[in-house]
């Protein structure tokens, strides 16, 4: 194979005298940021959503299963450029102006990313929600708690123990989903990949050390996940298992 | 922006539906291959030599631990140095025909867990009888097993499918004409992008709701009561 390897490349300047590695490494911190705030967002959109799928009212319902469908039969790169492109034009001239040129695209990609993501999340949650047994609720409302409060005393302490596995397997999902952004003009992971492949050509030393660094994240994130099921783990239950594998 | 502006859409539509057309001949190719593939994978997985179930780990942990978009990517470029390695030639690919391998080999490693949680939620005592009655090991699992097994996660794989349809879109990023790709190409030129994004969100919006029901009811159909 005459394909020329050369790893020093990593230690050469680029045009904007920064050297390679570290736009690797800027685009890992962009990954990483847009991860874990789009994250943040999914998991109170989530736990919002899934517990309205959960209540007694079924117009509460019917809101929390509209924005599961839509955003989990939307494709996310699809939803982005709607977010992006779209959006501006169909709110009032002034809102869109702003939205298109002062309007960060990080917040805008967090928010869709979000969305995507916290369908997702409504879903484990309600399962998580209703794998408990009914006599919970019942066991709050007859000491007197409000419905609300039985949500969050008695079932979502548990509900969250149970799906946190679930949970674990979406956070690391973001990070790959993350790369999507790069559609919409974050400088993220993936954006750099693509960027230094135009730039040297050296296709395969880079394919490497970006899909490591993917890895390292992701990883990193099961293990911190791992963690927090040991720490939070009832004592006698089977939910909350052995701290995942 | 002005009103909603349909003409546009009818304007373009032979070119979306082109684009459509591809996206769903990547799926159905994905599909099929994925899960041959991922039979393979599944098996592996499962096996008693230490080796294949090791290579198969490792193929399906690598696979599910990279984005796809980088995926595509590396793929279309690398693939063709492979070629170029193996045949001493110098092969165009094209990148619509470079993603039919990438879906596949891609999918074949999410399908594969899919398959292998399939496979082991049939009990033991039938790959026994199936041994007991003098079957071969691939008698046992094409007869016996696998059927069954096949029964029971046909609407895990379909709702695999449907993400598997949905990320035929990330195809953007070399620029293969797919329905989203279609639409963004229009957009590029007619500069009308509430027209068409719009347009592909509620395609895809109906295809997968409706295809998602449809995986629901069938779910509710083939179960086996036990």
């Amino acid at each position: 194979m005459n394909y020329h390897w050369d790893w020093l490349f990593f230690f050469q300047e680029a045009d904007d005298g920064l050297m390679y590695y570290q736009w690797v490494l800027s685009g890992l911190g962009w990954t990483v940021a847009v991860s874990l705030t789009s994250l943040a967002i999914a998991l109170l959109l989530g736990s919002a959503f899934g517990v309205l799928r959960t209540t007694p009212n079924r117009w509460l319902i019917a809101i929390g299963d509209t924005y599961v469908d839509v955003f989990r039969n939307i494709p996310l790169i699809v939803q982005l450029f709607l977010w992006f492109f779209v959006l501006p034009e169909l709110v009032p001239r002034d809102i869109g102006l702003w939205m298109k040129q002062d309007l960060p695209y990080f917040v805008t990609a967090v928010i869709g990313l979000g969305l995507f993501t916290g369908a997702r999340i409504a879903e484990q949650v309600k399962a998580g929600i209703n794998s408990l047994s009914r006599g919970q609720r019942f066991a709050g409302l007859a000491l007197g708690f409000t419905e609300w409060q039985t949500y969050r005393y008695v079932r979502l302490p548990m509900a969250y123990r149970i799906v946190l596995p679930a949970l674990t397997s979406e956070a690391m999902n973001v990070y790959k989903n993350s790369a999507v952004t790069y559609s919409v003009g974050i400088l993220e992971l993936y954006f750099q990949y693509k960027q230094i492949i135009e730039k040297t050509s050296q296709v395969l030393e880079i394919t490497i050390v970006i899909t490591l660094a993917y890895f390292v994240v992701a990883f990193a994130t099961n293990r911190l996940f791992a963690w927090i099921e040991q720490r939070s783990r009832v004592p006698g239950m089977i939910a909350g298992g052995q701290g995942g594998k | 922006m002005g009103d909603f502006d349909f003409s546009i859409i009818a304007a373009n539509w032979r070119f979306l539906a082109e684009g459509l057309r591809y996206t769903v001949q990547v799926t159905l190719t994905a599909m099929v291959g994925g899960i041959l593939l991922g039979t393979l994978l599944a098996l592996m997985r499962l096996a008693s030599l230490w080796p294949l179930r090791w290579l198969a780990a490792a193929y399906i942990n690598f696979f599910r631990s990279v984005p796809l978009v980088q995926v595509i990517l590396a793929v279309y470029l690398i693939l063709p140095l492979l070629l170029q390695f193996l045949t001493g030639r110098l092969i165009p690919i094209g990148a619509d025909n470079s993603a039919y391998f990438t879906f596949t080999i891609f999918e074949a490693a999410y399908y594969a867990e899919i398959i292998r949680s399939g496979i082991q939620s049939i009990p033991r005592g039938q790959a026994a009888a199936g041994y007991a009655l003098g079957f071969t090991y691939s008698q046992t699992m094409r007869l016996v097993v696998l059927p069954q097994a096949f029964r029971n996660m046909l609407p895990v794989l379909l709702t695999q499918t449907i993400v598997l349809f949905q990320d035929v879109s990330l195809v953007y990023a070399i620029g293969a004409t797919d329905f989203f790709g279609a639409a963004d190409k229009i957009t590029q030129r007619d500069l009308r992008p509430v027209e068409m994004y719009t347009t592909v969100a509620v395609v895809y919006f109906v295809l997968c709701f409706a295809l998602s029901r449809l995986v629901k009811y069938l779910q509710s159909r083939i179960a086996i009561i036990r």
